[in-house]
């Protein structure tokens, strides 16, 4: 094995200066799992998971296919509900509520927890009308104001201000990807959850994104999936590492994850050997 | 430096054979469509001649044919009362299945759980839609002329056996709209949290609306086309009768024409093609609107 020398990094981690500041801040945990398993009928795809998820931190959760980060994800604001053979056992702690109690309405959380998919899935409907739903579904009237806020939020503004009432369909994929960011951001959630936001965009569209995330944390606690070693370690504060089998092998910064990590395993998916 | 000659590059793919298959599906699948369109050709030329014979030989005004009503006298008649009576059990079945086809189609697609039970009834949808019409307006006239209820002989009674005939297949192609709007639109609505009603009326519905209404108008004009449940429930050619509502004696176009065609004189053969021109270009207007609503409003969703 190689010699853990501060400069035998596996992948660099440049870390720019507002991060710095981020990562000095105190850690308050915004969202945590307990134990948690999660069952597609018969099959475990989330193996006892705990984990403690910091405020306005960028969480990434990266791992070999198959391993669950996607159902890691929609566990926490409930969208696995949406899939009838999937049982969920073990908490899901939002700001101290367990999000699985009896009285939790999955509706409401959502609206406090934001979401971004791996494909951009705008409505078809106008541009404007795509980032006025939350806001309206929500019974509560979008200004323009609350249009133009969302959308440079999304560094989406300058590109489409003009062109408010064409479809959101009509955008390219990257736009249109920022467009969901938008969408998600407009009626202020605590909490973004992005499943590789990047995975079908094109290198330049994905780096305006980690631009964006990077910026969208000041004010939300961002947890994203991602493939890419090097996004995450770009863009994330806290790394966490799944391994075929749903098991969270490893949690820690992301610098330290990436340049010297505790397992062994994570040592070998990191650097490419297996995953 | 010369190009090879084709032999040496390619000289080892044989596709002579392939090729000559590819010709002869590509002229077995030109034939088939051909004589479809023929015999389409054949029919709908056969019924315009008899039509321009009417117009011609018996010097039969297009107006005075639209705006008279039925009579024994082929000299009068016209079309009118049995347009207004067919228009009448049009509009009264259309109201009578939209709203419920739809509603049953939202129910299937978007609340009923997957269980046994639902998919029988998704299955048997199709069938339904199969039974031959003839069937419906028997029942029609069993239960509610002559049976438990006896409503008479009525426009009522005539809708209520095209609704039966079009529900299914207005269920039918409505669920199959509901199907074609993608389920990542819905996740991306539940996951701002939309309740699962919002997500229907305000995503899934706006982008099924135009598949819906394009199957609504085919399932309707194929009511307008309808004869045998007409027959069934007692329709009976226009004679000097212009249906004023629901309650009024049933008359319906198709069952006109029917009548007329029947008759000995061959002034009556005529006007019956005359009929059919007519039944025909309102069929036409229908699918038209039905495929300008597909072209206008379909766009790749997802
Ligand atoms: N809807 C579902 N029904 C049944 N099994 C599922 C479902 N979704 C995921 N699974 C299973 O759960 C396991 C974890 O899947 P998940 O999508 O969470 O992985 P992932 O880490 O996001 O993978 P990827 O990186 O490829 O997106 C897999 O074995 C998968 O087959
Ligand atoms: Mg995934």
């Amino acid at each position: 094995m190689a010699t853990q020398e501060p400069d035998d990094k596996l992948i660099s981690t440049e870390v720019s200066a507002d991060e710095t500041v981020r990562n000095e801040r105190p850690d308050e945990t915004v969202l945590a799992a307990k134990d948690l398993d999660v069952y597609y009928g018969e099959d475990r795809a989330i193996d006892d998971v705990s984990i403690e998820i910091p405020e306005n931190k960028v969480t990434a959760l990266i791992g070999p296919s198959g391993c669950g980060k996607s159902t890691f994800l929609r566990c926490i604001n409930r969208m696995n509900d949406q899939i009838d053979v999937c049982r969920v056992d073990g908490d899901v702690v939002f700001k101290g509520k367990n999000v699985y109690d009896g009285d939790v309405d999955p509706v409401a959380l959502r609206r406090k927890i934001g979401m971004v998919f791996q494909k951009p899935n705008p409505f078809p409907k106008s541009i404007r009308e795509n980032v006025t739903y939350g806001l309206e579904v929500q019974g509560k009237p979008a200004t323009e104001g609350d249009v133009e806020r969302a959308l440079r939020g999304a560094a989406l503004y300058e590109e489409v201000h003009d062109k408010l009432d064409t479809s959101g369909l009509d955008l390219s994929g990257g736009q249109q990807q920022r467009l969901c960011i938008a969408r998600a951001i407009a009626p202020d959630p605590e909490v973004i959850l992005m499943d590789e936001p990047t995975s079908a965009l094109d290198p330049v569209a994905a780096s305006k994104i980690e631009d964006l995330i990077d910026t969208l944390v000041e004010e939300y606690t961002v947890i994203i999936v991602t493939h890419n070693m090097q996004q995450a370690a770009r863009i994330s504060d806290k790394t966490a590492v799944f391994l075929t089998g749903g098991e969270l092998v490893e949690f820690d910064d992301t610098a330290t994850i990436f340049e010297n990590p505790a397992d062994s395993r994570v040592e070998d998916y990191i650097t490419g050997k297996f995953g | 430096m010369s190009t090879p000659p084709m032999d040496e590059l390619f000289g080892d793919i044989d596709l002579e054979w392939e090729h000559r298959k590819n010709r002869a599906f590509r002229s077995l699948c030109f034939l088939s469509s051909i004589l479809g369109l023929a015999a389409l050709a054949l029919l709908i030329a056969d019924v315009l001649w008899e039509a321009y014979r009417g117009v011609s030989e018996y010097d039969i005004g297009i107006i005075h044919f639209i705006t008279s009503t039925g009579s024994v006298n082929p000299d009068r008649a016209g079309m009118y009362g049995a347009l207004v009576g067919s228009v009448l059990l049009i509009v009264l079945a259309s109201i009578m299945t939209f709203f419920i086809g739809v509603g049953a189609a939202i129910y299937l697609e978007e609340y009923a759980p997957d269980t046994r039970l639902v998919r029988l009834i998704d299955a048997n949808l199709a069938n339904l839609a199969g039974v031959p019409s003839v069937v419906y307006g028997l029942v029609c006239f069993g239960l509610l002329i002559n049976g438990p209820l006896d409503l008479g002989r009525i426009i009522l009674v005539g809708a209520i056996a095209l609704a039966l005939v079009v529900l299914p297949i207005i269920i039918v192609s409505a669920m199959e709209a509901l199907r074609a709007v993608p389920d990542s639109v819905r996740n991306g609505s539940y996951a701002i949290g939309a309740t699962r009603w919002q997500t229907i009326r305000r995503v899934v519905l706006p982008a099924a609306m135009p598949g819906i209404m394009t199957g609504t108008i085919l399932a309707i004009a194929n009511a307008w086309g309808q004869t045998a449940p007409l027959l069934m429930v007692g329709a009976i050619a226009s004679a000097r009768h212009v249906p004023t509502g629901p309650f009024d004696d049933i008359t319906a176009l198709t069952v006109t024409i029917f009548d007329w065609a029947f008759r000995f004189q061959d002034q009556f053969h005529v006007l019956a093609a005359m009929g059919i021109v007519g039944l025909l270009v309102v069929l036409l207007g229908m699918n038209m609107v039905a495929i300008y609503i597909r072209s206008r409003y379909e766009k790749e969703l997802s």
